[in-house]
């Protein structure tokens, strides 16, 4: 799939795209909180979502075509005016938030009415679209004080969101609230480790930033300044052992919210940390390379066994996938910890793919949620059967997971383990296998239950998931078989995105 | 579409994906017209292509993938037999399942069957390790197909070999991509003399451990078990489905990539011999298949071991005629299961008065595997014995495969029809098999009959036409030849005759035999229970279970895991914001200090 066809450029609508992509969600966000019912809400919800993707997308085709795209806020130059600056890195996590919000949103038109109160759906829809405004703002701005700014959007909606769930899961209260404060404290540090930076340069401009730091290397501020923000996003990535908040957060809140979380919300910080680790920072500092070595590399792996293990034996089975999720994003730190554009290019891809079959994993429990409203593992049993289709969104979803040849999955687990082996680092070759066979065993688990197993006599039957439900999600299991033939789209953006960032590395 | 582009199309395009399409379409059939056509349609279609095929030792299509260009189709020699094989075993596999209807087991078995189809086709070792995953996948619902606790665990032991396979091929793969830019086989190395193989070097990087992988599926000594585990425990299909594919796959790879690696003498006799003991003791008659099956593909390695060109001729000639009859047994044996409900050498005996056609088949079968002249077992396994008798380096190893020889016969020629068909009397009267299981069964007997009476017809297709055709002018028929055979079928018959009468051969006696499968079920219980058991057992287990040093760590690992466990529980935020103090000052430390 190239880009150029997906979208034909129209310069007129190109040249605002990128803050359209962030205004349009924002902006959706106020007239949902006062839209007169759920319906309303709900449908200013997928078109402001939908625009926001076509935004995009667009940014993504003019990146490939220019290369990085600067845009600036009220047109004042970049020290003293916020600057938005969008290269394919960036391009690529926004289409990803893009599509699953997309998506996501038209999922909510069920999924809502199943497990939210009714006089909140307008509210949730809000929560919903800041959300996404804060993903997207975040990951195209160009300024370290701005992405602060728009981290706490983005975070704000999702405290709320988590906490809707509590209709059906009182669980959800304490998550959200666990949430809140560890989320906090990792924005904290950031906004702490931004101001060391602010006041060694004296800008916010990350590119400005970047420049200034080059002989500031051995400045004690940058150094504090350096550990404040990586542990800070360390928080919002889920960084183990850091990750406390996410499991509660992904299993009690409403399906929705653990679908769009999981597919973007630690997406968006590791983005963020990414920019910080191989961007802002001098390049070939000592204590980035250290920190990529003894702690990325080692936490990362620590991830994939320890939350694989959690994952094998966890009862529920959103939580289940939610440990999974930890394990994954130690997936892509490993890829980080490589320090070089092929570990990167592939760490990038992985973020794509698990965004990709996550976002299926769970908006396929999300459909069966709608009739079984089901928690443990067991409670699962033959739903095959019943929800054919579903289940099969899963299972595709859940293949992609294991890393099964012609998904996604394998190309994204394939790119990182070739770069290890290229970056000589047998062990993080081996860490990965181990981590795969793991996977294997817990969603053998999930597929003997759902697939092979006979309904426990008496419990509820599950049902089709209804066509607004399917559509999305087998767009979802699809996306993550057709990349898994023909990657182009996310690999031609990782790479270059990549590429980008390291062009003046050695 | 015109007729010259349809048929372009077909002589372009890998015979396994015909397959691997129809079965996507085997779940939806609703009628039996429908299904029958899809079953015994793929292969049909495959067979077509194949034969109209582009040309050999071209790649006929590729595919540009994250900027390895992938082989598709690339038929030569070497995989035009094992092609051939697979695809007529996936057509006897649909005739023979005709009669159940299960969609799962159905199409997982032709995907099953389309993956190995396209794996001896492909051109490139990426596109190897995808069809490769793929069989170790689709071929595991095979195990779980009975649904029973036990298939399960089975399953999950099985799914564990295999994913190990697949992971020490890809970690192989990896490292010899990443560190020689090459994926296309014919690129590796000078192919030998004239030959369209292409050989690894043992010393390139990962070549050892692509070795590893392919032995695993290859069920070499000490990691066979998974075999004998998995296949008993299938339905009456499954173990017909397996048997055809898993193994000669690793062989055709093996052949590709190792033919002439010294190792594989040595592991390939070892395979020939240790499971004759096993098998002749055993009394689940299909765990008796199973060992055997051990045992034929331990000839096959030798002879890609030995890699001379008669003597891959051999292996190719042997995999396809084992195939055949191998299938066979498995389906007379799927038969008896099928009819009585249980294949125990102590509850079977005197079937052959209502299942006739089945008991005739089963001797075809019998008689092909232990190589009785005019069968197809005799005209393969000739060329092995040839190839390592040439050399007489290779004394010890043709004394090994002789004694296999006998033991062969000893417990698949006579034990498993004696004890099934003949033998004490049960008192089962079941019905005779069903007729697509008869229909399948007897294309097989045909098969292994047409070979065994014209080999040239089976020797056109070997990897070096031209010393097979004067092996099969010049040596198989010759009298020392035969007279030999039919001497160690004599006498092997003659031991088994006055053992029985003087009682001395093992009775059928009811038992679980296991051999490394200790190893496998002691040594890695954490591993095992954890893929097998559901968590309540898994504990109680835990509790009643002391063992070594892995019992310790595996009790460590478990109580920290279980659901109540430190690991499992959930974090209060004041530990996590503890956590990230901890981090915090650690990178601090290091920036500030390093």
């Amino acid at each position: 799939m190239q880009l150029e066809a997906l979208y034909v450029a129209q310069p007129a609508l190109t040249a605002q795209a990128p803050i359209l992509a962030i205004a349009v969600p924002l902006i959706g966000a106020c007239a949902a909180a006062l839209a007169p019912s759920g319906r309303a809400g709900w449908m200013i919800s997928v078109v402001a979502a939908m625009v926001s993707a076509w935004m995009a997308l667009a940014v993504a085709g003019e990146v490939m075509r220019e290369g990085v795209i600067l845009y600036q806020l009220g047109g004042f130059a970049p020290p003293a005016g916020i600057a938005l600056r969008v290269d394919a890195m960036g391009a690529l996590i926004a289409l990803l938030i893009g599509a699953v919000g997309t998506l996501a949103a038209v999922f909510s038109g069920h999924s809502l009415a199943a497990e939210v109160r009714p006089e909140k759906h307008t509210l949730f829809q809000a929560g919903f679209l800041l959300a996404q405004a804060g993903m997207v703002g975040l990951v195209y701005t160009g300024d370290a004080f701005n992405a602060f700014v728009f981290l706490e959007v983005s975070s704000i909606g999702t405290y709320a969101l988590v906490a809707a769930g509590e209709r059906r899961d009182r669980r959800a209260l304490p998550a959200a609230f666990n949430y809140l404060i560890m989320g906090t404290i990792g924005a904290t540090f950031y906004v702490i480790g931004v101001g060391f930076l602010y006041g060694a340069t004296g800008t916010l401009n990350m590119a400005d930033m970047a420049a200034r730091l080059g002989t500031l290397d051995q400045n004690a501020a940058v150094q504090a300044g350096f550990a404040f923000i990586v542990a800070g996003l360390g928080v919002k990535a889920a960084m183990f052992p850091l990750h406390g908040w996410l499991p509660g957060a992904y299993a009690h809140g409403p399906s929705l919210i653990s679908l769009f979380l999981a597919a973007t919300a630690t997406k968006a910080a590791i983005y963020l940390m990414a920019r910080f680790l191989f961007e802002v920072f001098p390049d070939g500092a000592a204590f980035g390379d250290m920190f990529l070595q003894w702690v990325l590399a080692p936490l990362g792996a620590a991830a994939v066994i320890v939350c694989s293990l959690q994952a094998v034996f966890a009862r529920e089975l959103r939580r289940m996938i939610a440990f999974s999720s930890v394990a994954q994003v130690g997936f892509i730190f490993l890829g980080f910890s490589l320090a070089n554009a092929s570990g990167l290019s592939a760490a990038l891809f992985y973020m794509t793919a698990h965004g990709l079959m996550k976002a299926a994993m769970f908006m396929a429990l999300g459909g069966l949620a709608i009739s079984i409203g089901a928690r443990r593992l067991e409670d699962f049993a033959g739903v095959a059967r019943e929800a054919p289709w579903t289940a099969v969104a899963f299972g595709i979803g859940a293949a992609s997971l294991v890393g099964t040849p012609l998904t996604m999955g394998f190309l994204a687990k394939w790119q990182i383990m070739e770069a290890a082996l290229a970056g000589g680092r047998i062990w993080i070759f081996a860490v990965m296998a181990a981590g795969s066979v793991l996977t294997l065993v817990y969603v053998g688990r999930i597929i003997e239950v759902m697939f092979f197993r006979e309904p426990a006599p008496g419990a509820p039957r599950a049902k089709e998931s209804p066509v607004g439900v399917l559509v999305p999600l087998l767009i979802l299991a699809g996306l993550s078989l057709w990349f898994g033939i023909d990657a182009s789209l996310p690999q031609q953006l990782a790479q270059a995105g990549a590429a980008s960032l390291f062009e003046v590395r050695p | 579409m015109t007729v010259e582009r349809l048929a372009d199309w077909l002589a372009n395009t890998n015979p396994g994906f015909f397959i691997l399409f129809a079965a996507l379409f085997v779940p939806f059939a609703r009628s039996n017209i429908v299904r029958a056509l899809l079953l015994v349609g793929g292969p049909a279609v495959a067979l077509v292509a194949l034969i109209n095929a582009d040309g050999l030792s071209l790649n006929l299509s590729t595919l540009k993938i994250l900027g390895y260009e992938l082989v598709l189709y690339r038929p030569d020699s070497l995989s035009f037999v094992f092609g051939l094989a697979f695809i007529i075993a996936s057509a006897l596999v649909g005739i023979y399942s005709l009669h159940r209807r299960d969609a799962m087991q159905d199409s997982t078995a032709m995907l099953y069957a389309g993956a190995a189809v396209s794996a001896v086709f492909v051109g490139d070792l990426i596109s190897l390790f995808i069809m490769w995953e793929l069989t170790a996948i689709a071929s595991v619902f095979q195990v779980l197909a009975p649904r029973s606790q036990d298939s399960v665990r089975a399953a999950m032991r099985y799914l564990v070999f295999q994913i190990s396979s697949g992971l020490l091929v890809l970690a192989g793969v990896c490292m010899f991509v990443s560190a020689t830019g090459q994926t296309q086989f014919a690129l590796i190395a000078p192919s030998m003399a004239g030959l369209p193989v292409g050989v690894m070097d043992i010393a390139a990087p990962g070549a050892v451990l692509i070795l590893a992988g392919f032995g695993i599926k290859a069920a070499f000594p000490m990691v066979h078990n998974w075999l004998q585990d998995a296949y008993p425990k299938t339905t009456e299909t499954g173990a017909v489905v397996l048997s055809a594919f898993t193994t000669k796959l690793a062989v055709y790879a093996l052949a590709r990539y190792f033919a002439g690696l010294e190792w594989l003498i040595w592991i390939g006799a070892i395979m020939t011999v240790f499971p004759v003991f096993f098998a002749v003791i055993e009394n689940d008659l299909r765990k008796v298949l199973a060992y055997s099956l051990n045992n034929q593909v331990g000839f096959m390695v030798c002879a890609v071991g030995i890699g001379t060109q008669l003597a891959v001729n051999g292996a190719a000639a042997h995999a396809f005629a084992h195939i055949m009859y191998k299938a066979l047994l498995f389906m007379s044996m799927g038969a008896v299961l099928y009819r009585t409900g249980t294949t125990k050498a102590t509850d079977l005996g005197g079937l052959h008065r209502t299942m006739p056609w089945t008991t005739l088949f089963c001797l075809v079968g019998a008689a092909s595997i232990s190589a009785l002249p005019f069968f197809s077992g005799f005209v393969a396994k000739s060329m092995v014995m040839s190839a390592s008798y040439a050399d007489p380096a290779l004394f010890v190893v043709w004394i090994m495969l002789l004694f296999a020889s006998a033991g062969v016969l000893e417990h698949s020629g006579i034990k498993i029809p004696y004890f099934a068909f003949f033998g004490h009397d049960s008192g089962k009267r079941p019905q005779e098999a069903p007729f697509n299981m008869l229909m399948a069964m007897g294309l097989a007997a045909a098969l292994c009959i047409l070979i065994g009476v014209s080999p040239g017809w089976l020797y056109r297709f070997l990897p070096y036409e031209q010393v097979a055709r004067e092996y099969l002018a010049s040596d198989l028929w010759t009298a020392p030849h035969v007279l030999q055979q039919l001497q160690l079928l004599v006498f092997a018959m003659l031991a088994f005759m006055l053992l029985q009468w003087r009682k001395l051969y093992p009775a059928e006696a009811p038992g679980l035999i296991l051999d490394v499968e200790w190893l496998w079920r002691r040594g890695w219980p954490m591993l095992t229970s954890a893929l097998s058991a559901p968590m309540r057992q898994l504990g109680r287990w835990a509790g009643g279970q002391a063992g070594l040093i892995n019992g310790m760590v595996g009790g460590l690992a478990r109580q920290a895991f279980a659901p109540n466990g430190w690991a499992s529980a959930k974090v209060p935020f004041s530990v996590t914001a503890v956590c990230s103090l901890a981090i915090l000052g650690l990178v601090l430390a290091i920036a500030l200090f390093r």
